[in-house]
C-alpha cells in the first residue's frame, strides 16, 4: 500500500510483529506477577530465555520506549514492561516526547 | 423476540481502574468524567437490561500475538479479569449468557463474519471498567456476551467492516428467541496516542464531529480508512470502531439522552454517550 507515514508514528504491523514477537512475548509475561519478580531479580536470564536478539536487550536495558518500539515491541505489551519499574502512560509520553512530566501534561490539557 | 433497549459507548483507559482502586472519583481531576455517568445511572435504573453485549478491544491479557483474531466472540459461562502487569485490584467475575452468545455466532457467521468463538475467555480493563462505570458497586445485575474487536495488530478491520459487524450483532439481538432486554456497550477511544514521538496527540475537533456523527449520520466514520483514523484520532483512538460497531447494533435512527466529553484522563479524550432506538 502506499499511504504517507504518519510522523512520530509507527503502526504495529506484520513487520514489527514478526520483528518484536520474542520482546512481546516477554512483556506479555508480565501479566503475571511472578514473571515481573523473576525479571527484576535476573534480568539477563529473563531476555536470554525469550530469546531476545541484541538490539531488543539492549532497549530493554535502556529503559528506552522508542528505542523498544525501534525493535518491535507493541505499545500495549511495552505498558506492561512499564508496570514493573510503577511507570503511567503519562511518564511514558513524557519519555517518547523530552518533555518533563509536567510539561507533557501540560501539552495534554492544552488540547481541551 | 428479545427488546434491544439502548447503547452506551465510553471510554476505559487504564488510569479509571487506578481512580477506583485509590477512591478518588471526586477529586478535582476525576470528577468530571466520573459525575457524567449519572445520567446513565438512572436510565440503567429505569430500563433495567438483563443482558448486555460489549464490543471492546482487549489490550494483552486474553490474546497475544500467537493468535490474534480479528473478531471474537465470548461464549463462556463466566468471564474474568486478571492481573494486567499493574497489579490492580481484580474485580468480581461476569456471568455469560451462553444463550445470547451462540445466536450471535450462528447469526453472524451466517452473514459471512468469519469469527472466533472462545468458551474460555478472559476480559481485561476494558470490559471490566466501563462496567464498573456502569454499576459502580460492582454487582452486576446482567449476563454479557464480550465482542472483542482486534485494535493491537494492523491490519484491523475497516470501520466499514465494523460498522457492519454491528448491524449483524443488532440483527441476531432483535431475533433471539427471548424476552429479554438487551443493552449494547462499546468502550474505548476517544482521541489518544500512547506510543511514539507523537504520544500525547488528541483532536477534539474530530472527537465532537464524531459523536455528533453517531446521532444522526453514524457510517460518517466509515469512509475513513484505518490509516486515517490513525492520522485523525491517534494509534489508540481507533478503539472508535468499538463505538462503531455499538451505534451499527443500535439500528437505523438513534436518539441522544446524554453525551460528555472531557480532556484529558490520562492520555485520553473521554466520551461518553447514552444512545436509545
Amino acid at each position: 500500500m502506499c499511504t504517507p507515514d504518519i510522523p512520530g508514528t509507527t503502526l504495529f504491523d506484520g513487520r514489527q510483529a514478526r520483528k518484536g514477537y520474542a520482546l512481546n512475548k516477554m512483556c506479555f509475561s508480565f501479566n503475571q506477577a511472578a514473571n515481573r519478580e523473576a525479571f527484576v531479580r535476573d534480568e539477563d536470564a529473563c531476555c536470554a530465555a525469550y530469546g531476545l536478539n541484541a538490539q531488543q536487550r539492549e532497549a530493554i536495558r535502556a529503559r528506552n520506549v522508542l528505542q523498544l518500539i525501534e525493535a518491535g515491541g507493541n505499545a500495549y505489551y511495552l505498558a506492561k514492561f512499564a508496570g514493573i519499574f510503577g511507570l503511567d502512560m503519562q511518564d511514558i509520553g513524557a519519555q517518547q516526547t523530552g518533555l518533563t512530566k509536567a510539561e507533557f501534561q501540560a501539552r495534554l490539557l492544552a488540547a481541551a | 423476540m428479545a427488546n434491544l433497549v439502548g447503547a452506551i459507548t465510553t471510554s476505559h483507559v487504564p488510569a479509571i481502574g487506578r481512580a477506583i482502586a485509590r477512591n478518588l472519583q471526586q477529586e478535582p481531576y476525576w470528577r468530571p468524567f466520573f459525575d457524567a455517568f449519572a445520567p446513565v445511572h438512572r436510565w440503567l435504573a429505569e430500563t433495567r437490561p438483563e443482558v448486555l453485549v460489549v464490543f471492546y478491544n482487549d489490550h494483552g491479557l486474553n490474546f497475544f500475538l500467537d493468535k490474534m483474531p480479528t473478531f471474537a466472540v465470548g461464549a463462556a459461562p463466566v468471564y474474568s479479569g486478571a492481573d494486567e502487569g499493574w497489579g490492580l485490584p481484580v474485580m468480581a467475575s461476569f456471568e455469560g449468557e451462553q444463550a445470547l452468545s451462540w445466536q450471535l455466532i450462528d447469526a453472524l457467521v451466517q452473514d459471512e463474519f468469519d469469527i472466533t468463538s472462545c468458551q474460555e475467555m478472559q476480559v481485561d480493563h476494558a470490559f471490566a471498567l466501563p462496567m464498573a462505570l456502569l454499576w459502580p458497586d460492582q454487582a452486576w445485575p446482567v449476563k454479557v456476551v464480550p465482542v472483542c474487536i482486534n485494535t493491537v495488530q494492523f491490519p484491523l478491520p475497516s470501520a466499514r467492516r465494523c460498522y457492519a459487524l454491528g448491524e449483524s450483532v443488532g440483527r441476531a439481538i432483535r431475533g433471539w428467541d427471548s424476552d429479554a432486554r438487551v443493552a449494547v456497550m462499546g468502550t474505548g477511544g476517544l482521541s489518544h496516542q500512547l506510543d511514539g514521538q507523537r504520544a500525547g496527540f488528541i483532536n477534539k475537533d474530530f472527537d465532537l464531529r464524531f459523536m455528533d456523527s453517531l446521532v444522526d449520520d453514524p457510517k460518517w466514520a466509515t469512509q475513513f480508512s484505518t490509516h486515517e483514523l490513525v492520522e485523525k484520532a491517534g494509534t489508540q483512538g481507533v478503539e472508535l470502531l468499538m463505538w462503531l460497531a455499538t451505534r451499527g447494533a443500535l439500528g437505523s435512527s438513534a436518539r441522544c439522552l446524554h453525551r460528555n466529553y472531557h480532556l484529558p484522563i490520562s492520555n485520553t479524550a473521554s466520551g461518553l454517550m447514552l444512545l436509545v432506538p
